[in-house]
């Protein structure tokens, strides 16, 4: 039983870091800003989700009592990573980007960085 | 009267929710204390917080969540194959332009965090009027492709859960 446990909770330790070690190489890899951010808001969720699996799995299998604090950082995680991505985004597009090399928003209004927003 | 006391119910639940996940442990002293907190928060933020989110379906939402999670493991899967396996040299990166119907500010939330967190896409920006979405592609032939994929598959159910 012990044995089964821990090798079920390896398996998603194991897992988890190479998601996170293939998210690190995309950093490496990949050429420019907005290709870099694949990695980081991809690979990383299933690194951490995996290694987070496995710490709940050996506290319920091998400790025999419940922790539920790694649902919460599933949850944050799910929460904020976006919002980083999302901002890391936009400071590449004012700082590198132009207007000129980003498709036209097809919409009445431009977008946000370059268009003010409709008067409310 | 309840709903000034209550002005976020669901704000409410989740905040108790998170007080047990971060005390670790369900006792009736933590459920006095989280409680306080569950009502006290939402009503000292209740200004900042006019309206309250209508939510159609709560099924529909859970659903939607499960099948986001499941988009999640194929999207690392995916993008972990595309940094292994494809040379940086062939990687088609496109910008595409993704016209949105939703209104609500929180659909237009939800949908861009779940376009960041699938399969090889990032939402970057929003237009002025909040009716496109600038998504980038890390490596597609056909940037039409991915943009019917995400309105068909995210928008229209997000449509559906947050009605306008």
């Amino acid at each position: 039983m012990t044995f089964l446990a821990e090798l079920i909770v390896s398996v998603f330790l194991i897992g988890g870091s190479v998601f996170a070690l293939v998210g690190s190489l995309g950093l490496v890899r990949l050429h420019d800003t907005m290709q870099r951010m694949h990695a980081p808001t991809k690979a990383t969720t299933l690194g951490v989700g995996g290694v987070l699996i496995a710490s709940m799995l050996y506290f319920l299998l091998v400790k025999g009592d419940f922790s539920f604090r790694e649902i919460l950082i599933v949850l944050f995680l799910l929460l904020t990573a976006p919002i980083s991505a999302n901002f890391i985004a936009k400071v590449h597009i004012i700082a590198d980007e132009t207007e000129d090399n980003l498709p036209p928003a097809s919409g009445e209004h431009g977008w946000a960085v370059y268009d003010e927003p409709p008067a409310s | 009267m309840l709903r000034r006391l209550f002005p976020h119910p669901m704000l409410s639940l989740t905040l108790l929710l998170i007080w047990f996940g971060l005390v670790n442990a369900v006792t009736v002293g933590h459920l006095l204390l989280g409680g306080f907190l569950a009502i006290v928060l939402p009503f000292i933020t209740a200004p900042y917080w006019p309206e309250r989110p209508k939510l159609q379906s709560p099924w529909k939402m859970a659903t939607y969540v499960l099948m986001v999670i499941w988009d999640i493991v194929l999207a690392n899967i995916e993008v972990a194959r595309v940094i292994l396996f494809v040379k940086p040299e062939d990687i088609r990166s496109h910008w595409v332009d993704i016209p949105i119907d939703l209104e609500s500010p929180e659909a237009i939330t939800m949908l861009a965090g779940t376009i960041t967190m699938t399969p090889g896409t990032i939402s970057a920006m929003l237009s002025a009027d909040a009716s496109n979405i600038l998504v980038h592609c890390l490596h597609t032939d056909d940037p039409d492709a991915v943009r019917d994929e995400i309105k068909s598959r995210y928008e229209t159910r997000l449509k559906e859960i947050f009605p306008c």
